[in-house]
């Protein structure tokens, strides 16, 4: 798991799907220019996780289902989204418990790997910068850092950007309220975690944060966009791209 | 005892909007956090420390039912009386009858959230017992007739103005003072009469030692030692799920609560009782009790996906870390305990029906789960009990009482379109087609957020594009 | 009554139960020489508030007669069986100003108004000390009853330095407490407090407000 591969499945998620899709073409491009060849299956929808979160297991399993079938194979599959990458890397082997296909989900969660965490750990890969300077801080989505364990790789891929000055948020660790179905049935305790989160991100004074999870961006590029900050979030993926010089077209 | 649950979100929306109440929670649970993450920073060793303790609990509860026989045998032959209770109405019962045999009117009290659980307060009042509350914060509440909003710092919601101004009313003979050296000496003179005076004590237990037969207490202030120890009577009122094997799996644990809890590397006082008075022994209780209370225990323990839910000891982490809980406090739960222990415990103690609610109230961050020291996993077990609320499976009381009709409907649709991949494309296309005329609000959503952008193409679109141009 | 027993029994032993899964293996305890422990307990000690003085047999009276006079001590309640006390009453004997020393010697419920208005101060034993947590292990007896400990406002205690252990884990085994518990035993680490008040501390809320460790050095420690 850990050599380089020569050819991963990339499962896309559907937020990027409909909102982000420049973050899962990023991340296909930096992966390629590493030298691995891509396979993004057209018939992958959706993890689940959605229904799964919201007790629907029924639901979610049906849904699963599809993606156990179209990311069959060997070869590690990459998930430009955390909370994604953790339904199918922990939340899989539970959700089909007593299923005819927990085996499959149990080879499928062996071979989820998370974007960044393939960088980083598997490919092990150098990037130069070739961006301004810019001030950014990271957010990482509750997922990233605690189901996936993965917080410390995001900043790593930032550290090795000369011209990136990365700095601290307070309650850095703390989740930004967005929660899935939590934003719609507790949107006013969800709204006050939301915007204490922008609040930290503003006081950084920073031009950019940085995420690996697209579920946190919606929600806190939403809550900035209506507070008219001009504060925006960008995917690990397209932020890389851009510094190391191969998204002149964007 | 209890509030229901109904008003949850109600109560919730309240404690959002009190800027005092935010502001005090957020500052109190920051400062728990950062004390007890002085004690694990190393994150090794907090993996093995709480490897340690979830194993002393989980070999504990893997031999319950012979480790409860066991621990009343030793209790019983160091002369200490075991009582069983099924429920809380039978737990108030038994105390209240050793209460009645002793001829008392009145009891002091050390911090028990059992004790609250059952409602022990308000049935001894209505049967003219006095109840007195000695833990400063507790005693601090039962003044203002309130509930504790936490299970380790009860009053911390409370203000040291709101403190000051409330002795100034209940003590007319003591000028008003913000000063808590000065309020707590008042308290301290109030309750040491009360020590003195009063022939019963009632306290929690913290652990239970089957092969020792001791209870174990822990705590800074020492009112848990007085009810133990000046009045003839002490009762101990405490869950089944608290024992352990051996006296040596008491410091793993010890050392886990303290430092979970407040970031003590210990208490003050760390008290284990093994008997009553003994001959020629000068003080200490001539009696002692311990009252053993299911109240629904067993049936979580029954329950297989739930079972670990027992490990808790109660240290309250999950509590400190939980985002949710800094926002809205200990009250609007409306339960024994709150934040994430309470929102697994009461939906299991009480049925889904009256607390399912509260399992909208977490975002899942896991932020309990990384902290817990006995490894319970806290959001895996509040999304397990949303399945429960959301399909009749059965293994819950309750369960399938949060289905609602339009939201099952919602899902079904959902999956029907997720789950067929070209379905999902035509649909998605034709949304990226028509995306000027999405709404652009939906509440509630839109009440703090602007809408997302949809973007021009779809991943899946791109992909494609990109692949024909490179053929 | 014992339905309710038989039905939780019962209850309890049909359930399955998960065997645990959890590897753990004991922390052993630190290997800590005398001197790192000594150091230890008295940071801690010191870290909640206690206060640790170090003497020798020799010389406890005297540390304790003058620091009892700085606190304007006028009753002291101890154990005449003791070893320490018969210094004490020497030290009477000899000239030295001690407050009036007073015996537990009958039960609480005969003098218990007094033994809380008016006994300033209790000196007692212990079983040793925790290095790691700064605690004393007190094992009440009939002869120093669990209240002296708790009731007086100030509680002095006698430690020997060659008690010291590194974790209370060490200490629960080598004196294996587990072969006979006391009626009561104890660790005390620091006066009596609380923070319920804006967490702000505040000592002396039910026990004592101020504790002294009165630390014994090994005179042999040199040459160990
Ligand atoms: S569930 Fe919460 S209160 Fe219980 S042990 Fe874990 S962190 Fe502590």
């Amino acid at each position: 798991m850990r050599e380089k591969p020569t050819q991963v499945l990339l499962f896309g998620s559907c937020l990027i799907d409909v909102l982000y899709p420049q973050a899962g073409m990023d991340a296909i491009a930096l992966l390629e220019r590493e030298g691995i060849e891509v396979v993004f299956p057209q018939a992958q929808t959706c993890c689940g996780q959605p229904a799964f979160n919201a007790g629907y297991r029924d639901e979610a399993r049906k849904v699963a289902r599809v993606q156990l079938d179209c990311l069959q194979g060997d070869a590690p599959v990459v998930v430009p989204s955390a909370s994604c990458a953790a339904m199918m890397k922990h939340h899989y082997v539970e959700l089909f418990r007593d299923q005819p296909e927990a085996e499959a989900a149990a080879q499928l969660a062996a071979r989820i790997v998370e974007f960044t965490e393939f960088l980083v750990d598997v490919l092990r890969i150098r990037l130069q910068d070739q961006g301004p300077d810019i001030r950014v801080a990271v957010h990482s989505s509750c997922s990233a850092r605690r189901e996936m364990n993965v917080a410390v790789q995001i900043e790593s891929l930032l550290e090795q950007l000369a011209q990136v000055e990365l700095v601290h948020q307070d309650h850095k660790a703390e989740c930004c309220g967005f929660g899935g179905t939590f934003a719609v049935k507790q949107a006013e305790i969800s709204a006050a975690m939301v915007a204490d989160k922008t609040a930290a991100l503003l006081r950084c004074e920073i031009d950019r944060y940085i995420t690996q999870d697209c579920g946190c961006m919606m929600n806190i590029d939403g809550a900035l966009a209506s507070q008219q900050a001009p504060l925006r979030g960008t995917h690990i993926a397209t932020f890389l791209m851009e510094r190391t010089g191969g998204n002149e077209d964007s | 005892m209890v509030t229901k649950t109904v008003d949850f979100s109600a109560r919730a929306v309240e404690a959002l909007h009190n800027a005092r109440l935010r502001g005090s929670f957020r500052d109190a649970m920051d400062d728990l956090i950062r004390k007890r993450l002085d004690h694990f920073r190393d994150e090794t060793l907090f993996r093995e420390l709480s490897g340690e303790g979830a194993a002393i609990r989980a070999r504990a509860l893997s031999r319950l039912p012979e480790l409860l026989e066991q621990l009343e045998r030793k209790l019983v032959s160091n002369g200490i009386t075991v009582h069983w209770a099924e429920d809380a109405a039978q737990a108030n019962e038994t105390v209240l009858k050793i209460i009645r045999a002793h001829d008392s009117r009145r009891v002091i009290k050390g911090k028990s959230m059992v004790t609250e659980e059952i409602g022990l307060n308000d049935f001894l009042e209505t049967r003219n017992v006095e109840v007195l509350e000695s833990d400063l914060g507790e005693y601090i509440l039962q003044l203002l007739d309130e509930r504790p909003s936490h299970i380790v710092m009860p009053a911390i919601h409370k203000t040291k103005a709101q403190i000051a101004e409330l002795f100034a009313r209940k003590f007319p003979e003591i000028p008003y003072t913000e000063d808590v050296d000065t309020l707590t000496a008042t308290a301290r003179r109030v309750l040491r009469d009360a020590f003195r005076s009063t022939r019963i004590g009632i306290s929690g237990v913290n652990f239970m030692v089957a092969e020792t037969g001791t209870l174990c207490l822990v705590e800074n202030e020492g009112n848990g030692r007085m009810c133990t120890t000046i009045p003839d009577v002490h009762i101990a009122v405490t869950g089944i799920e608290k024992v352990v094997e051996k006296l040596a799996d008491v410091p793993p644990l010890l050392a886990l609560l303290t430092r979970s809890a407040t970031g003590q590397p210990i208490t003050t006082y760390f008290n284990m009782i093994s008997s009553p008075r003994r001959e020629g022994e000068k003080d200490g209780p001539k009696e002692v009790h311990l009252v053993l209370v299911d109240n629904g225990r067993s049936d979580i323990f029954a329950n297989p996906d739930f079972q670990e839910t027992l490990r808790c000891i109660r240290c309250g982490a999950c509590i400190n870390h939980c985002p949710v809980y800094t926002r809205i406090g200990g009250h609007s739960y409306g339960t024994t305990y709150p934040g994430p222990i309470g929102t697994v415990f009461a939906p299991l103690q009480d049925g889904l029906k009256e607390r399912g609610e509260l399992l909208s109230a977490s975002t899942l961050c896991n932020a309990c789960t990384e902290v817990c020291p006995v490894r319970i996993p806290l959001a895996g077990l509040i999304n397990r009990l949303r399945a429960e609320y959301a399909a009749p499976r059965g293994n819950v009381k309750d369960a399938g009482s949060g289905r609602s009709w339009k939201e099952a409907m919602a899902w079904k649709l959902w999956s029907a379109v997720y789950a067929r991949p070209r379905l999902y494309q035509r649909l998605l296309n034709w949304g990226l087609k028509h995306r000027d005329r999405l709404p652009r609000e939906l509440a509630p959503w839109s009440d703090s957020r602007a809408m997302p952008v949809i973007a021009e193409k779809s991943l899946h679109q791109l992909v494609r594009e990109k692949s024909e141009a490179d053929q | 009554m014992s339905t309710a027993r038989e039905n939780i029994l019962a209850r309890l032993r049909a359930a399955e139960t998960q065997a645990p899964t959890f590897d753990a293996e004991p922390q052993p305890p630190p290997e800590w020489g005398m001197r790192e422990k000594r150091l230890r307990f008295i940071e801690r000690m010191e870290a909640v508030r206690a206060e640790v003085i170090e003497t020798s047999a020799d010389d406890l009276a005297t540390v304790l007669a003058s620091w009892l006079a700085s606190r304007e001590v006028r009753s002291l309640l101890h154990d005449p069986g003791s070893r320490w006390a018969e210094m004490l009453h020497q030290a009477i004997a000899d000239g030295a100003e001690l407050p009036e020393l007073i015996a537990f010697n009958r039960e609480i419920e005969l003098w218990k108004r007094s033994l809380f208005d008016n006994v300033d101060a209790a000196l007692t034993t212990t079983l040793g000390g925790i290095a790691e947590t700064g605690s004393l292990m007190l094992w009440p007896s009939a002869d120093e009853p669990r209240s002296m400990s708790l009731v007086p406002p100030i509680h002095i205690a006698v430690l020997e330095e060659k008690q010291l252990y590194a974790t209370f884990a060490e200490a629960l085994e080598q004196q294996q407490w587990a072969e006979a518990m006391p009626s009561n035993a104890l660790l005390i680490s620091g006066p009596s407090k609380s923070a319920d008040i804006e967490r702000t501390l505040a000592y002396g809320v039910h026990g004592p407000k101020e504790l002294l460790v009165l630390l014994l050095r090994d005179e042999d420690e040199e040459a160990s």
